[in-house]
């Protein structure tokens, strides 16, 4: 699944759209220590999480996730959305848990 | 590429709003100089752990990162408190970070175990009270 098909599936939000949502989505990732994210999170993953500082568009764009989807209704703050803009990180909202976010990926990745 | 290009950052301290800055566009010169995305990855997630590192525990410090064919080494030179038992800090788990880094996401005590994890070679020189150099290979 590409991140353009997530995005057209209408299950997210739309908070920033990247630079290339053509990129595939591979798998699921779901953490919210940075640290763990940044050596743990599969490349091409979507990830989920509800840190939405701008430490976290940091992560998403040195571990190369394919998006971010922010979980619980968390709000990205400004400056981490003028980043994900800047860096061309694409990232979704939900006021779904992380669980519940996720499978809903997890279903739509293997049908 | 047939000659080696260095490149230099000063890392901020205190400043997490930059800091992944330097990570981010070391990131984007391999990139651009055709460095395979596995490289690149391994050289973005070791080069922002050890900023990370230098904004918290250091009042940051200079990163050097030196590309050439074969490799990538990065020297990341603070003059921080230094660290006294690497041995324990290497432990993943181990931090010493304060309550409003963890707030943030950080001090899991994953950064220096990343570090190691994602890099061919790394050595740490560390002198209390004087700082830290941390030098990390990735091969190409």
């Amino acid at each position: 699944m590409k991140v353009q098909d997530l995005i057209d599936k209408q299950i997210f939000r739309v908070i920033s759209e990247g630079d290339d949502t053509s990129r595939d989505i591979t798998g699921v990732f779901c953490c919210d220590l940075l640290s763990i994210a940044m050596g743990k999170a599969p490349a091409d993953s979507a990830w989920v999480t509800v840190m939405g500082n701008i430490n976290t568009i940091a992560v998403a764009t040195l571990a190369d996730v394919s998006c971010v989807i922010m979980a619980e209704g968390v709000v990205l703050d400004e400056v981490a959305r003028t980043k994900a803009a800047q860096q061309g990180v694409t990232v979704l909202a939900t006021e779904e848990p992380v669980f519940d976010a996720a499978l809903k990926i997890y279903q739509e990745i293997h049908g | 590429m047939a000659e080696a290009i260095r490149l230099t950052y000063e890392i901020s301290p205190d400043d997490f709003t930059r800091a992944g800055e330097a990570s981010s566009d070391v990131k984007k010169k391999l990139r651009s100089l055709g460095v395979s995305p596995d490289a690149i990855r391994k050289v973005a997630i070791a080069m922002y752990e050890g900023e990370i590192n230098m904004v918290i525990h250091a009042e940051g410090g200079i990163i050097t990162v030196d590309i050439s064919p074969d490799k990538i080494v990065m020297i990341l030179a603070d003059k921080g408190p230094g660290i006294p038992d690497i041995e324990q800090a290497m432990q993943a788990g181990w931090s010493t970070a304060p309550n409003e880094i963890r707030s943030l996401g950080f001090g899991a005590g994953m950064g220096l175990p990343n570090m190691k994890k994602y890099t061919d070679e790394m050595t740490i020189d560390t002198v209390i009270g004087k700082g830290t150099t941390i030098t990390m290979v990735v091969k190409i």
